[in-house]
C-alpha cells in the first residue's frame, strides 16, 4: 500500500528570519518546480515548511545544494467530496483504527472535491492506508501530484 | 585591621611565608603522588626550597590537574578529616572539587573576617548576603566571615529580587554582599517599585566580587545605594572569596600570609617583576585538605609591593583586567566555551557548531547559544524541535550551573557567517551602565 499511495513530502527547517521563505521559493522557481500542496508550521523562533511538489527528487537536490535542512518522508492523500462531514469521516476511520495523526493539511481540488493530506507515524502508515482503503475512502495516487 | 599580620613589616611576613611554604611543600610531596611525581621529574627535593625565591622553580598546577584527579585525588587528608566540600563547574563535564578540614575552615573564616573588617563590619551590622548559597563558595564564604565579626547575617542567596528588597528594608540591612551586577539590578528594581534607595535602605557598604566590574558600574552602585564599594576577590581552588579584599583606599590586598601571589608570563611561565601585567598564580601555604602549588588562575592583573595608606603591608593586586583563557563570567558564574561544546556532543539532533551570544537583559547577563539543527536527524515536528531545545537547556543547566537560552538555527549558517574562530559574541560591554 505504501508503494502505491505513499506520497513524498519535503519538510524544510526555516529560521524565522526575514527573506528565508523567499529564498526557498526562489530556489524552487528557478528549478521550475511546481508546488502542489503546502503547509507551514511555526514556533516563536523557527518554522517547518512542508511541501508536496511535482518532482520531489529534483526539489530535494535543489534545496539541499542551496543549503536547506530538509527531510523527506511519506504522507498520504485522500480525495473527498467538498461538503460537510467529509473530513470527519476520514478522521473517524483513523481514530477507530487507533492511529494518531501527526498533522494534516488540505486543499480544494476542483469545484466538488477536496484533497486532504495526512502524516501519521511511519510505523502506522501501512495500517492507516489499509483501514482507509477498506472503508471505501478514495486514496490519491502519487501520480496526481507528480509529473 | 582584623589581624596585626596585615600590617606587619615585610621581613616578618616573609619569614612566616617561607616557613609555611616549606611545610606545605613537605606536605604535598609526601602525601600527594601527583606532586611527588612532578617534583621528582624536575629533580626538586622539598629541602631545596630555602628561600621564597625558590618558589619560582616549582611546577605549576592547573584546573586540568584538578580535573584529572577528580574528585579527591589531590587531597592530602582522608575524607574523615574533611568537613566541607565545594565544587564549581569544570571546563568540560566533570566539576572541580575542593575540600576543607576544620583548620582550613578557620583559615577561610579568618580571611573573610579580615574582608569584613575593611569597613569595620561588626555586631551592629545586618549583613544581607545575596551570593548564591550552595556548591558555589560565595554564599557560605561571606556567611561565615560575617558571623565571625558578630554581624547578623541574612542568608538570602540569589534571585527573588523583590523579596530581597523587602527583607533588606524591613531588617535594616547595613551591608550588602552580592555580585555588582545583581546589586545594580536590585537598585533598578527598587526604583521601579517606588523605593527611595537612600531613605528606605541603610546599606552603608557592599562587598562585590565574582565578576569584573568597570569603574562606571562601581560608581553607579555608590551613587544608587550611597555605599562604600569594597572589592572582594577569590576563587574556590585557592579557598573561595577571601583571597584578597579591597581597603578603603581602593587597594585590593592579598592575604599573603595564607596565599602567595606571583605574576607570570602566560606563554613562557616566567615570573614577571612587580608592576608588570601577567597571569596571576597562587600558592596556598596554610591549607591542609587541598594545598595547591602555583595554581594558574588565568586571571590577568598586576601586583604592587608597597605599603598602603590603610596601614597594610600586604601585596596589592589590581582589579582583574581579563582572562588568559576563553573563560566567560556570566552573572558571577564561570563558563567555559568547551563546556557548551561538550553538552552539544552529548545531545543527538544538533551539530557541535555553536555561537555563544552574551548580552544584557536589564543589567543582568543573558547567555544565548545558537545551535545548528543536524541535517541528518532533523525531526519534522515543532514539538520534537521544542523538546530538543528544552533538553539542551536542561543539559546546559546541569553542566554549566546557569540558565542558557538555546536558539536553533539552520545547519551551516554558523560557519558561513561567523568563521570557525568566532564562537563568542559579547555584547555586554558599555551597556547598562550609562545611567
Amino acid at each position: 500500500m505504501i508503494k502505491k499511495y505513499g506520497i513524498k513530502q519535503l519538510s524544510i527547517f526555516l529560521e524565522n528570519r526575514k527573506g528565508r521563505l523567499l529564498e526557498v521559493t526562489k530556489a524552487l522557481k528557478d528549478a521550475a518546480i511546481n508546488i502542489r500542496a503546502l503547509a507551514l508550521a511555526e514556533s516563536a523562533e523557527f518554522g517547518i515548511l512542508r511541501l508536496v511538489v511535482n518532482n520531489p527528487e529534483k526539489a530535494k537536490s535543489v534545496l539541499s545544494s542551496a543549503g536547506f535542512t530538509l527531510r523527506e518522508q511519506y504522507v498520504f492523500a485522500v480525495e473527498v467530496p467538498d461538503e460537510p462531514g467529509s473530513f470527519y469521516k476520514v478522521v473517524k476511520v483513523l481514530s477507530d483504527a487507533d492511529i494518531n495523526i501527526d498533522y494534516t493539511y488540505a486543499f480544494v481540488g476542483d469545484s466538488s472535491k477536496a484533497v486532504l493530506i495526512f502524516k501519521v507515524p511511519s510505523e502506522r502508515l501501512e495500517a492507516a492506508l489499509t483501514a482507509l482503503d477498506k472503508s471505501g475512502i478514495s486514496l490519491v495516487e502519487p501520480m496526481f501530484f507528480y509529473d | 585591621m582584623w589581624n596585626q599580620i596585615e600590617g606587619a613589616p615585610r621581613e616578618e611576613l616573609e619569614r612566616l611565608q617561607l616557613r609555611r611554604l616549606q611545610d606545605t611543600i613537605q606536605r604535598v610531596y609526601h602525601l600527594v603522588p601527583f606532586y611527588k611525581k612532578k617534583f621528582d621529574e624536575m629533580g626538586i627535593r622539598p629541602e631545596d626550597v630555602k628561600t621564597l625565591e625558590d618558589l619560582k622553580r616549582l611546577p605549576f598546577t592547573t584546573k586540568q590537574d584538578l580535573r584529572d584527579h577528580y574528585p579527591f585525588g589531590l587531597f592530602t587528608v582522608p575524607l574523615d578529616q574533611v568537613v566541607r566540600i565545594h565544587s564549581s563547574s569544570g571546563t568540560t563535564g566533570k566539576p572541580t572539587v575542593v575540600g576543607y578540614t576544620r583548620h582550613d575552615m578557620e583559615v577561610w573564616i579568618e580571611v573573610m573576617a579580615r574582608t569584613m573588617a575593611m569597613v569595620d563590619v561588626g555586631p551592629k551590622d545586618v549583613v544581607h548576603n545575596a551570593y548564591g548559597y550552595g556548591l558555589f563558595t560565595g554564599g557560605l564564604g561571606f556567611h561565615y566571615g560575617a558571623e565571625r565579626v558578630g554581624a547578623a547575617v541574612v542568608p538570602s542567596s540569589g534571585g527573588f529580587t523583590k523579596r530581597q528588597l523587602l527583607l533588606m528594608k524591613d531588617f535594616g540591612a547595613t551591608i550588602l554582599c552580592s555580585t555588582p551586577s545583581f546589586a545594580l539590578h536590585m537598585a533598578e528594581v527598587a526604583k521601579e517599585d517606588g523605593y527611595d534607595l537612600k531613605k528606605d535602605f541603610k546599606i552603608r557598604a557592599g562587598f562585590f566580587g565574582a565578576e569584573p566590574a568597570s569603574e562606571g558600574l562601581r560608581q553607579a552602585l555608590r551613587d544608587a545605594w550611597g555605599l562604600t564599594y569594597i572589592e572582594a576577590y577569590g576563587l574556590s581552588e585557592i579557598i573561595g572569596p577571601g583571597v584578597a579584599a579591597g581597603c578603603l583606599y581602593g587597594h585590593l590586598h592579598v592575604f599573603e600570609d595564607h596565599f602567595i601571589p606571583e605574576i607570570i608570563d602566560t606563554d613562557t611561565g616566567e615570573v614577571l617583576p612587580d608592576g608588570t601585567e601577567g597571569e596571576l598564580v597562587f600558592t596556598t601555604i596554610t591549607k591542609q585538605a587541598l594545598p595547591i602549588i602555583r595554581y594558574r588562575t588565568k586571571d590577568v592583573t598586576v601586583l604592587h609591593r608597597e605599603p598602603c595608606k590603610c596601614g597594610r603591608t600586604l601585596t596589592i593586586m589590581e582589579s582583574v583586567k581579563g582572562r588568559a583563557d576563553d573563560m566567560l563570567i556570566v552573572n558571577g558564574v564561570n563558563v567555559f566555551p568547551s563546556q557548551v561544546e561538550h553538552v552539544l556532543t552529548k545531545v543527538e539532533g544538533v551539530t557541535p557548531n555553536y555561537v555563544i551570544v552574551l548580552d544584557k537583559k536589564g543589567v543582568l547577563d543573558k547567555l544565548e547559544v545558537w545551535v545548528e539543527v543536524d541535517d541528518r536527524t532533523f525531526a519534522d515536528g515543532i514539538g520534537a524541535l521544542e523538546q530538543l531545545k528544552a533538553r539542551l537547556q536542561q543539559e546546559m543547566l546541569n553542566d554549566l550551573y546557569i540558565n542558557v537560552r538555546i536558539k536553533l538555527v539552520e545547519p551551516k549558517t554558523l560557519e558561513r557567517s561567523m568563521g570557525k574562530a568566532k564562537r563568542i559574541i559579547d555584547k555586554r560591554e558599555a551597556e547598562g551602565l550609562q545611567k
